[in-house]
């Protein structure tokens, strides 16, 4: 199943292999292409090795075989800091920074690389505005907000120094259902306008395919198939399949089940 | 003549005894916090320098303080002045306080947090000054509390071996079997101690993160 890597390529791994100090493996010959402006979902129950995806492209956590690219280099001859830094992350719990205001969190990475108060405060308008959040809130402290304000934090934050790729570790998957359908709705939106490389964790097949531009299917440490959203759902590959199953049948209202 | 007679008609030894009972107990604080911190900051950072750094603090706690006084004595520059040897000493004893909460509280950050931050890129000392220690600080504090605390208590001890301080009224009365003596030492010091609480205390719940 591998693909070859093309000028659109902005990550790219190769026979990665991921494997604790205590010998457990969790990623094993993993072979992935990104392309340029698209959204990779990483789809998987807990234990499948996406999150470890996830964290080997920002290099919190190194590859014990392999290698990812970035842009065509490898991760381990880039400056680490350098390359975080060019790299929007969001995870579930946010990790919104508890003694800084909203503002203060935003505009953090902005500050440390030395922008301009003034193009600070501006930058962070326009992200506030940009997430769907009223200007007023800036001041505010995150302990104040809802989790679906304080995930749009986040996502601004992660936006701040306008990097060209978005990692999101079930960025929603806290969030109540109406919420996390609303915010879902924005991302889709913002992504369009955006147009950011974005790699996406979830385990929950709906999101998947509303957000997915490929679906990498993952199971017990192995990529097992990566499908378009639309042919997800007609794949023949047994995991694959199950998934569809399981979502066919949750999605069926309780009254029309049959009674056996 | 009772104690508050006594206290008001030798008001300037009550002072000068407070005064180099405060002098023992803040110079020894300030530099188990000097010590501590950065010893506290290493263990958490780096588990293999946890055990041997909280253990030591352990042991040197596990010290009877007078059998610690008299350890130090014939060290040489230490042993000239009294009052070098008990800074050391209450110094050594504040020491495991402050380095383990150093410890705890930059353990108890919440992990996402740190990830988030690591994640943004920013650099050891970045994560450290801007998110690790603020969001320990008032863990910290508490314990650079208990360490003012118990050194408040610890330093009187320190007048056996002639460094002076409110000890000095407390070891006098013991010899002249003199309650009213002994209470004019144990009093301030007392009331130094829960002063030191009550203020600490105060700052260490405005910098409690929310």
């Amino acid at each position: 199943m591998k693909q070859r890597a093309t000028e659109s390529t902005v990550i790219e791994f190769r026979d990665v292999a991921y494997t604790l100090p205590n010998h457990q493996r969790l990623l094993s010959g993993l072979n992935l292409q990104v392309k340029r402006g698209e959204t990779l979902v990483l789809l998987g129950r807990s234990g499948s090795g996406k999150t470890t995806t996830l964290k080997l492209i920002n290099r919190l956590l190194i590859p014990s075989a392999g290698d990812v690219l970035v842009n065509g280099s490898s991760t381990s001859k880039t400056d680490v800091i350098q390359l975080r830094r060019s790299i929007g992350y969001v995870i579930q719990e946010v990790g919104l920074f508890p003694h800084f205001t909203v503002e203060k969190n935003i505009g953090l990475v902005p500050r440390i690389e030395g922008w301009p108060a003034d193009r600070i405060r501006g930058r962070v308008e326009e992200l506030l505005q940009m997430v769907g959040l009223e200007s007023k809130l800036g001041s505010r402290y995150p302990h104040e907000l809802s989790g679906g304000q304080r995930q749009r934090v986040g996502v601004a934050r992660a936006l701040a120094a306008d990097p060209a790729i978005l990692l999101m570790d079930e960025p929603f998957g806290a969030l109540d259902a109406l919420t996390r359908d609303q915010l879902q709705r924005e991302f889709l939106a913002l992504q369009q306008r955006l147009n950011k490389t974005v790699v996406f964790v979830t385990h929950d097949l709906r999101e998947a395919l509303r957000l997915g531009s490929r679906i990498a299917l993952m199971e017990t440490g192995r990529l097992i198939t990566v499908l378009p959203p639309e042919d997800f759902l007609r794949s023949t590959d047994p995991l694959a399949s199950a998934y569809a199953q399981a979502f066919a049948e949750a999605s069926v209202p309780a009254a029309n089940r049959g009674t056996s | 003549m009772n104690l508050f007679h006594f206290i008001l008609q030798n008001h300037e030894q009550v002072l000068e005894l407070t005064l180099e009972h405060l002098w023992l107990v803040g110079v020894s604080t300030l530099l188990a916090v000097l010590i501590g911190i950065p010893l506290g900051i290493v263990s958490a950072r780096w588990p293999a320098w946890n055990r041997p750094v909280l253990g030591a603090a352990n042991i040197i706690q596990t010290i009877p303080s007078l059998a610690l006084f008299g350890f130090l004595l014939p060290v040489p520059w230490l042993g000239d002045r009294a009052d070098r040897l008990a800074i050391l000493a209450l110094t050594l004893y504040a020491l495991l306080p402050v380095i383990r909460n150093t410890y705890t509280g930059i353990r108890g950050v919440d992990p996402a947090v740190v990830e988030a931050g690591r994640g943004m890129g920013l650099t050891d000392s970045q994560l450290l000054l801007q998110v690790e220690l603020p969001l320990s600080l008032s863990v910290i504090l508490s314990g650079v509390r208990v360490a003012v605390v118990v050194s408040v208590g610890l330093a009187t001890i320190a007048a056996a071996i002639g460094a002076g301080g409110l000890g000095e009224f407390i070891f006098r009365g013991l010899a002249m079997v003199n309650n009213q003596l002994i209470l004019a030492g144990a009093i301030p010091a007392a009331i130094l101690a829960l002063s030191a609480d009550f203020s600490l205390g105060l700052i260490e719940r405005r910098l409690r993160p929310r």
